[in-house]
């Protein structure tokens, strides 16, 4: 079918799929906006790193060492590539959670007369759609400045709503920090309008890139941004690491956050002065291994090529939101037109608790998420506990999205079937 | 495994029809208990009377187990000495935490044995005891105002 990718021979690249599951069903994962599957070569390139090369990057004087570094770097210089950056801006972390957690402590630690200072009274604007990842850390350091934390509202389609955007993104901002894509609703931000409306102001951009950087291209120059975070887990990659890209010229202005082996410039007993970026941000000997590994698992995502995933998964989404509405009693909880949308697909089912959908359907071999996902304040404002959530990724194909809705209308037979069986 | 050997008939109608599911005021205390992982709540209203668990009244939203489990709870520990009530609830969780290895005995746990299936489903064993650690935690706070 034209704009879809091979399928069948990409999941021969994923050891996962080759095992069953619940009595040797056909494994339909449906939950790679929690993490992916990784395909063998990174695993690959995580164990050669390990078995062939292994030694601490920056130091020693001997060829192990020299390996390791190189690797190390070669996979630093495949991430900038890949956001259209530079390897001086590119920053290796644990996961995102920790690059925002890097920036929201950094210029917690800004002095008075530093840009990324803030003052009781200056803002930092979220949106009512943030993961608690790109929301919690910016309450955080909201409290220990006195800054004020405002927010975008969401619209009941489950859109970003910037007809007050002036007022909120007004003189007193410092700090806009936005998704770029809602991992409940699967609605794509207009970063580039935000932006403006940042740079007006002086305000820096943050992005939360977890659901967009694995899916489609996002290029940082493109998007005139300031910081972007990603997790590598979400993109083929390993556990373990994670990214923030920042401009250097920020970068190199920043306090650093945790301190250190490897991010020091000069040291005595009672001062230390700080290497430049990106390893300022580089605080002892790093998850090596983890960023090789996701070097790889970038090298082969440009082998399927972004624009292919990106069709792929359009695709998906146009049969997916046609199937899943057809369901009665089946509500979709974020946009229901293809404009501006991702494979994400959370929804509610009448009568049927999240948790007993995601757990009837996982009888079936079919991986869901169930709850609030790490997303409570947008729940409470579309007014729904939980949801369940499908999120789709390139090795997903109609065949997964047909057997989600069969398995659907099982939970709803066995759900709702008459019962007759007295109470004891 | 099918649905049918977790999602007992008494679970499934519990659910539908629970009882003691509106809270009379005036408890001795009054308790919200979250399962911070799936969103789900349930407010727990407590009345003794001297050593006599009066009322377990609750309200909530959750899945069929933890709504179903609060419902065999209420029912089951209201009218009972404490020091029984407390007896029971230890049975129950005895089970649910068995791994699937307890069947439980309907003389002690009544309806509460249509949930020894859960025990083989970790991620479900929090929504099982939902309700039973609330009334713990209410009956303790109840206690200690007396």
């Amino acid at each position: 079918m034209s704009g879809l990718l091979d399928v069948t021979t990409i999941k021969r690249d994923f050891p996962i799929f080759n095992r069953t599951i619940r009595d040797g069903q056909r494994l339909i994962y449906l939950d790679s906006g929690a993490t992916s599957h990784k395909p063998k070569i990174v695993l690959d390139a995580e164990r050669d790193f390990y078995e062939n090369h292994n030694s601490a990057v920056h130091r020693g004087a001997h060829q192990l060492a020299e390996e390791a570094t190189e690797l190390f770097e070669e996979a630093r210089l495949e991430v900038a590539r890949f956001l259209n950056s530079d390897g001086s801006e590119i920053v290796f972390t644990k996961n995102a959670t920790e690059s925002l957690n890097l920036l929201a402590y950094s210029f917690g630690n800004a002095s008075k007369n530093s840009r990324f200072h803030l003052n009781p009274g200056d803002r930092i604007v979220v949106t009512e759609m943030e993961h608690h990842a790109n929301l919690i850390p910016w309450q955080q350091l909201a409290a220990r400045t006195g800054a004020e934390l405002t927010w975008l509202p969401v619209t009941t389609d489950g859109r970003l709503d910037l007809s007050t955007i002036d007022s909120i993104i007004n003189a007193k901002t410092k700090i806009v920090a936005i998704t770029h894509q809602s991992n409940v609703l699967g609605t794509i931000n207009r970063i580039k309008e935000i932006v403006a409306a940042a740079r007006n102001v002086g305000a820096l951009f943050i992005l939360d890139a977890c659901q967009s950087v694995p899916h489609f291209k996002v290029d940082v120059k493109d998007l005139d941004i300031d910081f972007l975070a990603f997790s590598g887990h979400k993109a083929v990659g390993p556990t373990g690491v994670g990214i923030l890209w920042g401009r250097a010229e920020l970068l190199n202005e920043m306090e650093p956050f945790l301190t250190g082996g490897s991010m020091i410039e000069s040291v005595t007993m009672s001062s230390a002065t700080f290497a430049e970026a990106p390893q300022r941000f580089e605080a002892g000997v790093p998850n090596m291994a983890q960023a090789v590994g996701l070097g790889a698992a970038i090298r082969y995502l440009n082998g399927i090529g972004m624009e292919n995933i990106h069709n792929h998964e359009v695709a998906l989404t146009k049969y997916a939101l046609d199937k899943l509405q057809s369901i009665p009693g089946l509500k979709i909880i974020g946009p229901t037109e293809m404009k501006d949308r991702g494979a994400v697909f959370s929804f509610t089912l009448e009568n049927i608790h999240p948790h007993d959908l995601g757990q009837a359907l996982d009888q079936n071999g079919i991986a869901v998420r169930t709850g609030h996902h790490c997303a409570w304040p947008l729940m409470r404002v579309l007014n729904v506990p939980a949801t369940t959530r499908a999120s789709l990724y390139f090795y997903n194909d109609y065949s997964d999205i047909d057997a989600l809705i069969s398995g659907i209308y099982e939970a709803k037979e066995f759900f709702t079937a008459p019962r007759t069986k007295e109470r004891k | 495994m099918n649905l049918d050997s977790l999602y007992q008939e008494v679970i499934l109608d519990h659910y539908k029809n629970p009882l003691n599911k509106k809270l009379i005021p005036n408890p001795i205390a009054q308790v919200t208990h979250l399962n911070t992982s799936c969103g789900d709540e349930i407010v727990l209203n407590l009345h003794l009377n001297g050593d006599l668990v009066e009322h377990i009244t609750w309200e909530g939203i959750g899945c069929s187990i933890s709504q179903a489990s609060t419902s065999v709870m209420s029912d089951l520990l209201t009218g009972k000495q404490i020091n029984e009530a407390m007896s029971i609830l230890e049975s129950f969780v005895e089970v649910i935490q068995s791994k699937g290895k307890l069947n439980g005995d309907e003389e002690i746990i009544g309806d509460g044995v249509a949930f020894a299936g859960v025990s083989k489903f970790p991620a479900r064993v929090k929504c099982a005891l939902i309700g039973w650690m609330a009334f713990k935690d209410a009956l303790s706070q109840g206690l200690a105002k007396k």
